[in-house]
């Protein structure tokens, strides 16, 4: 991937955090505000990228669904960050038995694919955005636990952590200042690819009707309530998926140029 | 002999991930709040008797100790049982029976479409310097595309558009085909990347330079010597395929309002229907464990080396 995409990606994503902080930088326009007078509007001066079926404005509602939408992603991966990767420092510095135990059930878990595994937690918890973040997270956590694990059992080996147990420091300080910071790393950077997977599997699960219930503005519900409107009105159905993409594209190019850059190489 | 311990092994650990998926489901079915037997009855607004309730529950061994009733589940699923679905009122495996073949049509067309995308792309472009760009930001594209925004896409150009595809299923061959693209295009990006990437490591390898200094041509070398050596990560993958088949298939079936698992298991989340929903994800699992199980004796005929290291 050469420079300028990089720092093109760069650029949406600023933009992109940007819109989610302050939506009111970018359009005047109130994305609830419905207008009976201007039904699937194709883009015009008024509305950039037309209206909804309702007569909103869809680049208004692009715009004030960038919040929820990132929250999908990035929410959903902390969850499973902060899970994941604690059952794989357990896995990769207990004993055999725990570290056995973790595994088995990551197996487990593997077993079911991402959106399966969120749909039963939307069956038991209901829908909604906070437990879509939380159904996607759940289902992130084994493959995380794994990659904690391995990364841990890497550093465990290294020379300075065998050096700093030699030095006599205590367990708890040496797997604080010398494992988890070094652990962490490598394991970000994967992360940022996977906010993008995440997002998508969050704005399948608006798409599906079990994410972030209409009205408030959301790329994956304004998608599912386009889909009925497809033959009359191309632009509803367009420019939400469109954000969504651009989105995914820009993280995981950002990821990829991250983890080159941490190998010691540039593409 | 090696090669039998080897299978032997991949049988227990396959059949220790489904003990673990249907203790799972048991521990799901335990712990959701509501009492199971009203949700038998038919859910909150149903109103049974305590009569009723006390019958559904002594017949569905509800007011046993927790231990038997975790013993007799499993029993039922090594048996092919996964219960009634609450909404139905048909057994699970009835139900998803008759969705089957809808969903298994769909996802074999797309795996193959998917599969020989990604073969076709990568066996054109790998080492090729003024191609290999444009393809790796082709397959960027295709893998970050969410499939149901694809599909709204496809429906829009082909079927309101341009008129050439019905954009729901249920005619037939034509109806297969969006679906089928919908599905196979974000796979293809993933895979045909993954591909790319190992087809371009063998090429530089000695035997590739072999095979050329023998005069054989470069279409030859690629696909009779490089593409069985690049395949193997492909298989690796299988996890990742099978997750974005049956997930795919979730958002495709609804998408084009075509009958399927994917389809009822979206009613199903929407109706709480457990069972329902608990029956789509073992038998998911199941899946998974027995695609691995032919993944691993591919590798034995894939990899002949395999043979002896297992």
């Amino acid at each position: 991937m050469n420079r300028i995409g990089v720092w093109l990606a760069v650029a949406v994503l600023t933009v992109l955090v940007l819109a989610a902080l302050v939506p009111g930088l970018f359009t005047g326009q109130d994305p609830l505000a419905v207008d009976s007078g201007a039904t699937l509007q194709p883009p015009s001066a008024a509305h950039l990228l037309g209206t909804d079926e309702n007569g909103r404005d869809v680049f208004a509602r692009i715009v004030h669904g960038t919040r929820a939408s990132l929250l999908l992603g990035f929410g959903a991966i902390a969850v499973a960050l902060v899970f994941g990767g604690l059952l794989g420092l357990a896995a990769g510095l207990g004993n055999r038995i725990v570290e056995n135990v973790i595994m088995r059930l990551s197996d487990v878990g593997m077993a079911f694919p991402e959106l399966l595994l969120a749909l039963v937690v939307i069956t038991v918890a209901g829908g909604g955005t906070g437990n879509a973040i939380l159904a996607i997270g759940v289902a992130n956590i084994p493959s995380y636990a794994r990659l904690v694990r391995a990364q841990t059992l890497a550093i465990r080996r290294a020379g300075y952590v065998e050096a700093a147990y030699a030095l006599g420091l205590p367990g708890p300080r040496v797997i604080l200042r010398h494992v988890l910071p070094n652990a962490v790393k490598p394991v970000l950077i994967l992360a940022t690819i996977g906010v993008g997977t995440a997002l998508v599997a969050g704005s399948a699960l608006s798409f599906l009707g079990l994410g972030t219930p209409p009205p408030e503005p959301e790329w994956g519900s304004m998608l599912s309530t386009a889909r009925n409107f497809i033959s009359r009105a191309w632009w509803y159905g367009l420019f939400p998926g469109l954000a969504i993409t651009l989105t995914v594209i820009s993280v995981t190019v950002v990821g990829r140029a991250l983890r080159l850059r941490s190998e010691g190489r540039t593409g | 002999m090696k090669t039998l311990t080897f299978i032997g092994w991949r049988l227990l650990a396959g059949l220790g991930v489904l003990w673990g998926a249907a203790t799972l489901t048991f521990l799901v079915v335990h712990f959701t709040p509501g009492d199971p037997a009203e949700a038998v009855v038919g859910g909150e607004g149903a109103a049974p008797t305590p009569e009723v309730l006390a019958q559904v529950r002594a017949e569905y061994g509800l007011d046993r100790p927790w231990f038997e009733q975790y013993v007799s589940h499993l029993w039922r699923i090594a048996h092919g049982d996964f219960g009634t679905s609450y909404r139905l009122h048909t057994p699970v495996t009835q139900a998803i029976g008759e969705q089957a073949a809808a969903t298994v049509e769909l996802a074999v067309a797309a795996a193959l479409t998917g599969l020989f995308l990604a073969v076709a792309i990568a066996l054109a472009t790998a080492g090729r310097r003024r191609w290999r760009g444009l393809a790796s930001v082709v397959e960027l594209v295709a893998a970050s595309t969410p499939t149901f925004w694809l599909g709204i896409v496809l429906l829009t150009v082909f079927s309101f558009g341009l008129r050439l595809l019905p954009s729901t299923g249920g005619q037939g061959f034509a109806s297969l085909v969006l679906p089928a693209l919908c599905l196979a295009l974000p796979i293809a990006g993933v895979l045909g990347h993954v591909l790319r990437e190992a087809l371009e490591e063998v090429l530089e390898e000695p035997f590739i330079v072999s095979a050329r200094a023998r005069g054989l041509s470069d279409t030859v070398v690629r696909l009779r010597h490089a593409l069985r050596h690049a395949l193997t990560p492909l298989v690796t993958m299988t996890g990742f395929w099978v997750g974005a088949l049956l997930g795919g298939a979730v958002v495709t079936e609804t998408l084009f309002t075509r009958q399927g698992i994917g389809r009822l298991l979206v009613s199903a989340v929407n109706a709480k229907d457990l069972p329902l929903v608990l029956g789509v994800v073992l038998l998911s699992a199941l899946v998974y464990v027995l695609v691995n199980l032919l993944v691993d004796l591919l590798y034995l005929v894939i990899d002949p080396r395999l043979k002896e290291a297992a």
